[in-house]
């Protein structure tokens, strides 16, 4: 009667991606590099030409802005500005870490939970007072 | 006792303490950042408060002195926290020492260049004639 070698959950389980239960400190650290990512490539593309445009004058201003301004470019802006949040969240939360704090299971999760939570509150917070209060 | 060949990896370095090397990356990576809460903050309230975002306001306040340097400063700081973090990206997912050296080589020709197009723009608008 053997079978497939039975998986003994009191095992320890070796690190791949595909076997790790989904946690919310997985998703977070996985979103920190991902966001990182997207920040450092289109981040700093956008801001580098946003100060070219500025520096070329008005007209070259006028091209950044309707860009900016278009469908894409506010899809851009509004995942960028997400993207800058859980970055931040999340960065605070490693710097808690490194001082060797906030280890405990419960507490871990927590934090991991409030900058996925704090980062989606305060994207749709600005984006309500830039498109409703602003403009 | 050595294993040789047959140890594992986790075997193969253990007891040799640490490598030396990486502290430096990781104290930059967590100083940047330290900086960059504060001057994100910063830049997303300038965005904010400011009268309004047309070329002409930018570019003034881009000219005062409580612009342009923190300003430089985001810049400087963005670009250096960006390439420590796409380090921990290079060290993780490339093995090969050729090609790891191949992918930090365009990271920092690729920050240094964007870097320098920044600053370039900045101090364009900050000491240029207005345009």
């Amino acid at each position: 009667m053997s079978s497939a070698p039975s998986h003994n959950p009191s095992r320890p389980l070796s690190p791949h991606l595909g076997i790790w239960r989904w946690g919310p400190h997985m998703l977070v650290s996985i979103l920190h590099r991902v966001t990182g990512g997207a920040l450092t490539i289109a981040g700093l593309a956008l801001l580098t030409w946003w100060l070219m445009s500025i520096a070329e004058g008005p007209e070259d201003y006028a091209t950044f802005a309707s860009v900016a301004t278009s469908p894409i470019g506010l899809f851009v802006l509004i995942g960028l500005t997400w993207a800058f949040f859980q970055h931040f969240f999340s960065g605070l939360r490693h710097l808690v870490m490194d001082i060797g704090a906030g280890f405990e299971l419960a507490t871990n999760k927590r934090m991991a939970i409030a900058t996925i939570i704090g980062s989606l509150i305060a994207t749709a917070a600005l984006w309500a007072y830039i498109l409703g209060v602003r403009a | 006792m050595s294993l040789g060949e047959s140890a594992t990896s986790l075997g193969k370095v253990r007891g040799l303490g640490s490598a030396g090397v990486g502290g430096e990356h990781w104290i930059k990576e967590r100083m940047t950042s330290a900086a960059l809460i504060g001057l994100s903050i910063w830049f997303l309230a300038s965005i904010l408060w400011l009268p309004s975002l047309d070329q002409k306001t930018i570019g003034e306040w881009l000219r005062a002195p409580t612009g342009a340097v923190p300003m430089a400063l985001f810049i400087i700081l963005n670009f250096i926290h960006a390439v420590e973090g796409t380090k921990s990206w290079i060290y993780d997912y490339f093995h090969d020492d050729g090609n790891r050296f191949a992918a930090h080589l365009i990271l920092v020709f690729a920050a240094v260049l964007g870097s320098a197009f920044a600053l370039f723009a900045l101090a364009k608008i900050a000491f240029g004639t207005h345009p």
